[in-house]
């Protein structure tokens, strides 16, 4: 093994990468402009949208309480939806959006109200549009407030205080830090795109520095010099490696910025945010242990090494650049599955789980950002992973002593 | 120096089985001296000449070249050989410059001897005028000098060159003659294989007929035509390989 060789080869893959339009589009534009851009996009898009949907007035549309007319003022009178008389065609209106929902008042509703007689409230909505559920929503909270209210006269009526009906309250408090907090909440999401960022970044030099060199003639001006078979591979392995890592940084970098730049805008739109937005903006940014990213990417270099030698592998069966393609993609779904897995709730890592790659990546990313620190297994799984890396390395160079594999015709 | 002793590659195929690509061919090719091998597409010429340049491994017999074995010694072999093939091409976004540098860098060479035979090299060639520019950039000719020059650039003692005339005007394949010639003349080993019958007459001292992976006839042109007649080396050819190929 000559390391100057290796040298050699990986300084002119890394060159001719450079000089290479897609593979800078795939290295840098991808991660660094059009990842965060779409980000960004997105989120604003969808913040326009929700905004948008929480402002406008829903028209709903009223059926029956005609025998209860102070329900209906009041209805009439609330400035959360637009009522409309009710016609036989509700269903159709809602499902054409014209009408966003509606509610049903059963007859003599105001006067079982005031004999204590249970009425039941239909409101008609379309399950999965966002208008006709704030619509419905709207509808529920009048209605829960107008049940307090008569619940409370009831209980006023007959001397008896409110606080009757709650004899007790519950409470929760928040003990865990908020690292954790935001570890459990995107914990498991960081890992699976830091593996899936590793495994894109490595396609598209895995494929070029194998069935790319076949197709265009070079891979066999290669081999008869004089460099031995090992180097070759080690060389390539290199600069898919720097790819992939690169791909991942340059990614990881950008998602900071964006998160950052975006996130108090994005941020407002989620779940988390409308808990947090009581507070401050900047509050809606979960916490995440930042000894937790870098001990994710840590662990993930093995699994980078483990991709590129896999990638080489097997798109050197290819003849073509293209027939390589269509080898990697399946392939793109064994990587995102075991990820997919790890970040399922109730998924925990054990001491077999340590052993099943990429979903004991995907686990422990998830406890480290969370800010637990299993030594055993990170120790289990980083060796693992080490070996089945050092085995895909393996593979590759006896693929490529293969003449059945590099000269496949 | 080649010496070939009944070499011998089968493939396996799924669909037809076992192929005899190469079958028990021997030969023997001194110090400046060029060897001719004549066949048609698919007759175990490119087979051969691969196996001599250990890019594929034998299945029987033995060959060595430049003095060293193929089997036991491939590193060795292919650092006393350049190989030059129409399969061998060149990476498009390197220029000229560099690619001589790269391949010399892998051959062994260390860096004031890359510089000094790559300056031999542009000077003997010809290839002032596109050193420094990307091969994607380059004429088919210039392509096609550059290519010499990677072959040459460790000075090899032994040229295999699998058609290397293949899809060139007439100008730039008169170029590749003459280099053949030259090399010849400063003792070099020479194997070329070709289709053309024009190339062999013009080029080779020696020259062997494959047909079906197997050495049909062997000897200088006068003796070949004296043994099998005919009036032209079409006609020589056809009789050589059997009278098997159709008309």
């Amino acid at each position: 093994m000559i390391f100057r060789h290796i040298a050699t080869i990986y300084g002119k893959e890394l060159r001719d990468s450079l000089r290479d339009r897609r593979t800078l589009i795939s290295i840098f534009v991808v991660p660094t402009l059009i990842v965060p851009v779409l980000t960004l996009a997105v989120g604003r898009i969808g913040l326009r949208a929700m905004s948008k949907a929480r402002e406008e007035t829903p028209v709903v549309m009223l059926l029956g309480g005609n025998d209860s007319p102070d329900v209906v003022a009041a209805l009439h009178q609330s400035a959360k939806f637009k009522l409309v008389p009710g016609t036989d065609n509700y269903q159709q209106l809602i499902s054409d959006k014209k009408v966003r929902a509606a509610v049903r008042l059963p007859e003599g509703f105001e006067t079982g109200l005031k004999s204590g007689v249970v009425q039941q409230v239909t409101i008609y909505y379309y399950e999965g549009e966002l208008k006709s559920s704030f619509a419905a929503g709207n509808l529920e909270r009048f209605f829960n407030d107008l049940k307090d209210r008569t619940v409370a006269a009831s209980l006023a009526a007959h001397g008896l205080p409110v606080s009757l009906l709650k004899p007790l309250a519950v409470a929760r408090e928040n003990v865990a830090p908020p690292e954790k907090v935001g570890g459990n909440a995107v914990g498991g999401f960081i890992p699976y795109l830091i593996i899936l960022l590793c495994f894109t970044g490595a396609i598209y030099p895995a494929i070029d520095l194998t069935a790319g060199e076949k197709e265009r003639g070079t891979m066999e001006t290669l081999l008869c010099s004089q460099v031995g078979r090992a180097e070759i591979v080690l060389g390539k392995f290199f600069m898919v490696l720097t790819s992939s890592l690169c791909a991942m940084v340059f990614s990881l970098l950008s998602m900071v910025g964006v998160f950052l730049l975006g996130g108090a805008t994005i941020g407002r739109g989620a779940r988390m945010a409308e808990a947090a937005a009581r507070t401050s903006a900047h509050a809606a940014i979960p916490m995440i242990d930042p000894l937790g990213i870098l001990g994710v990417l840590a662990m993930v270099l093995p699994a980078a090494v483990l991709f590129s030698a896999l990638l080489l592998t097997i798109a050197l069966f290819a003849k073509s650049a293209k027939e390589a393609q269509s080898y990697v993609t399946p392939l793109t779904f064994l990587v995102i599955l075991p990820a997919v897995v790890g970040v399922l709730p109730g998924v925990e890592l054990d001491a077999r789980l340590s052993l099943v790659p990429l979903l004991n990546l995907s686990l422990v990313g998830k406890e480290m950002i969370s800010g637990i620190w299993h030594w055993r297994y990170i120790a289990l799984i980083f060796l693992s992973t080490c070996v089945y890396a050092g085995a895909a390395l393996a593979w590759c160079v006896r693929m490529f002593n293969r003449e059945e594999v590099i000269f496949r015709v | 120096m080649i010496e070939v002793e009944a070499l011998t590659k089968v493939f396996t195929d799924r669909k037809r089985g076992e192929i005899r690509a190469v079958d028990q061919v021997s030969l023997r090719v001194a110090p400046g001296q060029i060897y001719g091998l004549l066949g048609l597409n698919g007759a175990g010429k490119t087979t051969l000449l691969r196996l001599l340049a250990t890019l594929l491994q034998p299945t029987g017999g033995n060959a060595t070249v430049g003095g060293f074995d193929l089997r036991r010694e491939p590193q060795r072999v292919r650092a006393k050989v350049g190989f030059l093939a129409a399969s061998t091409a060149l990476y498009g976004r390197l220029t000229a410059r560099e690619t001589i540098a790269y391949f010399g860098r892998l051959n062994g060479l260390d860096e004031r001897t890359v510089r000094e035979r790559t300056r031999q090299l542009i000077d003997e060639l010809g290839m002032q005028e596109f050193i420094d520019r990307r091969v994607e950039k380059i004429s088919t000719g210039m392509k096609q000098k550059l290519s010499v020059a990677r072959t040459l650039v460790h000075d090899p003692a032994v040229l295999i060159l699998d058609e290397p005339t293949l899809g060139l005007d007439v100008m730039a394949a008169r170029a590749i003659l003459g280099f053949v010639r030259e090399c010849r003349d400063r003792g070099k080993t020479v194997i070329y294989s070709t289709h053309f019958m024009s190339e062999v007459e013009k080029l080779c001292d020696v020259i062997g007929i494959i047909h079906q992976g197997r050495l049909r006839a062997e000897g200088t042109l006068t003796g070949l035509k004296a043994r099998f007649g005919g009036r032209d080396m079409e006609e020589m050819f056809i009789k050589a390989a059997g009278g098997e190929i159709a008309p």
